[in-house]
């Protein structure tokens, strides 16, 4: 029970620590917030319904003033901003992956969690930040999908390292996923 | 962990903070049906001045913060202007400006403990047992205490990997990070089991 807890509240910790660090930049030249990073690893490593109030309590953290998010940007403006769909998206992505990498959890790898991460991750959340986005701008969905695709290839690669870093997690502390 | 409540008192740091989130419900609500020029222009106008009501000062600090909002506004303004859509486009963006302005404004003149206060009483009232509210409870006390030292740790990796590569530290540094933040939830976990537990 307390362990349960601790480990919503400390993963909340993380994302926002993630996002206080600077973003890292890929060989490619793509730079990568960490900070959806760790709304991904909340769903592969807690799973659907932790990693959801996880996500959950670090926006909830925001709304209340602290400037947790990436850039020390917080407060409630940010949900009045046009990326609202993708922070209402958060914690369905983090659920989405969960279920997904509660499924393919005995499996091990880093592909499957790759792919939970991928379409919770990327297209769950895409979809919902677009359609917020042409609500917030007026915009057609096509318009918003528009606007959105240069994040696609960075988001990517974050699932390949949500993968990554889920296996070596497991690897680490071998108990962690079967709780 | 610094919030983003002001320090220049204003007069609306003394408005109770319950009427204040109901009134910013109603605000960003009803802007979204703003379609005249005229109309967004008032509004804006009108957050603007309540910014100036704080002070100079707390002018200042209210446009630092909207500092990416500005940005957002002026690429959707630009891009109206490249398809030949003004009038639109201005009415957009200023319905976000006045929208995102007010909210931070709110959360400006807003203490921490007013706003926990809120969402104490808005729980207390939809039912919620009293055992999870304390539960939620702890678990905001745990991210604002655990934030801070969470990112100490890593500025530590972050130290231990500059002083053996010369490459810049990247993505395998999230690796141990997080392996910190489940170590130090078990422990957190079994410390409150030994102080009693149950919670």
């Amino acid at each position: 029970m307390e362990r349960n807890l601790t480990m919503i509240a400390l993963f909340a910790a993380l994302i926002a620590a993630l996002g206080l660090i600077p973003k890292f930049t890929l060989a490619s030249g793509v730079p990568i917030s960490a900070q959806s990073l760790g709304i991904m690893l909340c769903g592969t490593v807690l799973g659907a319904k932790r990693g959801a109030l996880a996500v959950l309590l670090f926006l909830g953290l925001v709304a209340l003033g602290l400037p947790l998010l990436a850039g020390g940007r917080g407060g409630l403006g940010v949900f009045g901003g046009v990326t609202v769909g993708y922070l209402i998206g958060f914690p369905v992505a983090a659920f989405v992956t969960g279920l997904l990498a509660q499924v393919w959890r005995d499996r091990g790898g880093w592909i499957l969690p790759a792919v939970a991460a991928l379409v919770g991750g990327v297209v769950v959340l895409n979809i919902l930040g677009i359609v917020g986005m042409a609500v917030k701008l007026d915009k057609t969905l096509a318009e918003a999908t528009l606007l959105a695709t240069p994040f696609i290839p960075g988001d990517i690669l974050k699932c390949v390292l949500a993968g990554l870093i889920t296996q070596g997690l497991q690897k680490a502390r071998p108990g962690l996923l079967q709780a | 962990m610094i919030s983003l409540t002001s320090d220049v008192r204003t007069p609306f740091h003394t408005l109770p903070a319950g009427p204040k989130l109901l009134g910013l419900c109603l605000f960003t609500f009803a802007v979204f049906f703003l379609e005249s020029i005229g109309g967004a222009l008032a509004v804006t106008g009108l957050v603007g001045l309540s910014y100036l009501a704080g002070g100079v000062r707390f002018a200042f600090q209210g446009l630092r913060l909207m500092r990416p909002v500005f940005w957002v506004a002026l690429i959707i303004l630009a891009y109206h202007l490249a398809v030949g859509e003004t009038a639109p486009g201005l009415v957009v963006a200023l319905r976000l400006v006045a929208a995102v302005g007010l909210a931070n404004l709110v959360t400006m003149t807003t203490r921490l403990d007013d706003m926990l206060a809120v969402v104490e009483r808005l729980l207390t009232r939809v039912g919620m047992p009293q055992r999870t509210r304390h539960r939620i409870a702890l678990a905001i006390a745990l991210v604002i205490r655990f934030t801070p030292v969470l990112a100490e740790k890593g500025g530590a990796l972050n130290e231990a990997w500059r002083a053996r590569s010369v490459k810049r530290p990247g993505w395998r540094l999230v690796l141990p990070f997080a392996l910190l933040a489940i170590d130090d939830a078990d422990r957190v976990a079994e410390a409150l089991k030994a102080r009693g537990g149950e919670i």
